[in-house]
């Protein structure tokens, strides 16, 4: 198919907006998911969102948009505040709690989910398409209930920023300060629930925890501040969106939510590798780095200290000296020690020497 | 020193109970703390010192109770009260600066929806060089040290221009020269009338910090001017078995501080 094609194709644009639209949503509240330690939340929220859908279906009797969000926002927010109540009056931990929480909830959805194909109902066709979504099923209007949803949220987020951003931090102090810290963690909560409603159509509610941890995940690692981090992880949601739509619909076939979520996820990992100062790659180097400044300096002393001493042949005694040479520090002799200082070595081993001294007195 | 004639005391606690599960955490806490005094908080792991200014805080629910801070509860005095949490009750790899850090003590002032400007800027910078930390005013704060972030901490309840500041373990694990820092800046603050209040750990170092002290454990055990009450009958009735160390003469108890 030729790119201006693809780029008139009706299906394919609801696709790709839809998409762009869920990482715009999900990149920067899983933001706040992520800094409060509530990844897992999403990921049971969304698991809880499958019997709100079914529910929905069976009191309206059709897979319109609007009911199924009314119905997941529901069963999702139950299953949020039962997670709560759990971790609060019984002895359950956080994790135990949610992984309580999400089976219960998924377990309820798929006995309903078999239910309803049971009943044999014309307009069911494919409501299983939400266990891993369906793209291709985007509509139009459903692209303007999420635009919606989305614009509603970043507006609210952006309204009370500071509070959203201090209650992620510091919530007891916030406190202090006379924030109703409890109701803005609870806001914060009821949006990412509204993002995991948006990306139902498109990646599922099995898949849909990672749209909400793998754009902030990966922003964390290269930014500095909050607002760089949200702004981030909106750019890395919408570019996993279009970029596994664009995928799924060049290969015919292959599923676009998986998709969606493995772009996210190789983003996330060349980041966790790459990203200045936080990458691992940057820590290995710095790590070698060090080492061979500590040996070269090391080395250095050994020779202006004790002349006659030669070098040890090792590895990495002889790849220190070979450094040392080509900045010029060495000479060659043919004497015990094989090696002797040069006078730019000497006037750097000086160096050495004195601030060795001077750290341990 | 409090002057005497100081008729209002900073905080007046009347009869405050909290308990947590089925423990008493604070059994009917009686107390008053005289303005413009350095007060510490002494007594065992578990003997409720930080919950006690928590509850004050009201960030722990109490069971009864009265707080009065300058004569008013506490709802309406929020903008005259400080508060240093424990270094250990947030996640330092959040993405901030030092700076924002500081910043986040003045949101309280600002209400609602205005942003800091350039004056919050400015106050930030000015609390920061208090506690003589400008030069790391951007660096992440996952990059500080202990103390550092400790001084950031302070700096950040500095800005809140408090008249009662409450600080829950701030010499814990910090180096001798935040120690050090940390206890020049508390005492500048009670020498311009403002009352300090602490949590503290360390018992070798009480005498020479504070003026005013309370011994709890559980119970209020002691409390008043720091000479009255750091006595070695009131330590073994706070600290019971755990301070087997010590002698029976007050003088030959803790013969080195760190600070003087």
């Amino acid at each position: 198919m030729a790119w201006h094609e693809l780029l008139s194709d009706y299906t394919f644009q609801n696709v790709v907006i839809g998409a762009a639209l869920l990482g715009l949503i999900s990149g920067p509240l899983g933001c706040f998911a992520v800094l409060r330690r509530q990844s897992l939340l999403g990921d049971a929220i969304s698991h809880a969102a499958l019997p709100g859908i079914c529910l929905s279906f069976i009191i309206t009797g059709s897979r319109d948009l609007g009911g199924i969000i009314i119905g997941s926002l529901v069963t999702g927010t139950l299953a949020a505040l039962l997670m709560l109540l759990l971790t609060r009056k019984s002895r359950l931990k956080t994790d135990a709690g949610l992984g309580i929480c999400l089976s219960l909830f998924f377990a309820v959805g798929i006995v309903l989910l078999t239910y309803i194909q049971g009943t044999r109902n014309a307009a069911q066709g494919g409501l299983e398409a939400f266990l891993f979504g369906q793209a291709a099923a985007t509509l139009r209007s459903d692209l303007w209930v999420m635009g919606a949803i989305t614009l509603a949220t970043l507006t609210l987020l952006a309204a009370f920023w500071k509070q959203a951003k201090l209650v992620t931090f510091d919530a007891e102090y916030a406190r202090t300060l006379g924030m109703p810290a409890a109701a803005i963690e609870a806001a914060l909560t009821a949006m990412v629930t509204l993002a995991v409603v948006v990306g139902l159509q498109m990646v599922g509610v099995v898949l849909m925890a990672a749209m909400i941890v793998a754009p902030a995940a990966a922003a964390r690692q290269w930014s500095r501040h909050l607002g760089g981090m949200l702004v981030i992880a909106a750019a890395v949601g919408i570019a996993s969106g279009v970029t596994g739509a664009s995928i799924s619909t060049l290969s015919r076939g292959l599923a676009t939510g998986p998709l969606i979520v493995l772009t996210a996820t190789a983003i996330v990992l060349v980041s966790l590798a790459l990203a200045p100062g936080r990458g691992l790659l940057w820590g290995i180097v710095k790590h070698y780095r060090q080492k061979a400044d500590l040996q070269s300096r090391q080395l250095l002393y050994a020779l202006y200290r004790h002349p006659e001493t030669p070098p040890r042949t090792t590895l990495g005694a002889r790849r220190t000296l070979s450094r040392l040479a080509r900045k010029g520090y060495l000479a060659r002799t043919e004497d015990t020690a094989g090696v002797t200082l040069t006078d730019a070595g000497r006037a750097r081993a000086r160096q050495v020497v004195a601030a060795f001294e001077e750290a341990t007195p | 020193m409090a002057p005497p004639g100081n008729a209002e005391p900073a905080l007046s606690i009347h009869n405050l109970t909290v308990s947590y599960h089925n423990q008493p955490v604070l059994w009917d806490i009686e107390l008053d703390i005289p303005a413009g005094v350095m007060a510490g908080i002494v007594g065992p792991n578990g003997a409720g010192k930080s919950t006690l200014i928590k509850s004050l805080l009201e960030l722990v629910p109490s069971l009864s109770g009265e707080v009065r801070v300058h004569g008013k509860s506490y709802a309406s005095q929020r903008k005259r009260v400080g508060y240093v949490p424990q270094r250990s009750s947030v996640d330092w790899d959040f993405p901030t600066t030092a700076l924002d850090v500081v910043m986040m003590g003045l949101y309280g002032r600002l209400g609602w929806f205005r942003r800091p400007g350039r004056r919050e800027r400015r106050e930030a910078m000015e609390a920061l060089a208090m506690v003589g930390m400008t030069d790391f005013a951007e660096r992440q704060i996952s990059q500080l040290s202990g103390g550092q972030q400790q001084r950031v901490f302070l700096a950040r309840a500095l800005v809140q221009q408090a008249d009662v500041y409450f600080l829950d373990e701030p010499m814990a694990g910090v180096d001798a020269t935040t120690e050090r820092a940390i206890i020049e800046i508390l005492r500048r603050l009670r020498d311009q009338g403002k009352t300090v209040i602490v949590v503290h750990h360390d018992l070798q170092t009480v005498s020479t910090y504070f003026d005013w002290l309370l011994l709890l454990n559980v119970r209020v055990i002691a409390a008043g001017n720091a000479q009255d009450v750091f006595k070695i009958d009131h330590l073994r009735k706070a600290y019971g078995g755990q301070i087997a160390l010590l002698g029976d003469h007050d003088s030959l108890m803790f013969p080195a501080s760190k600070v003087t």
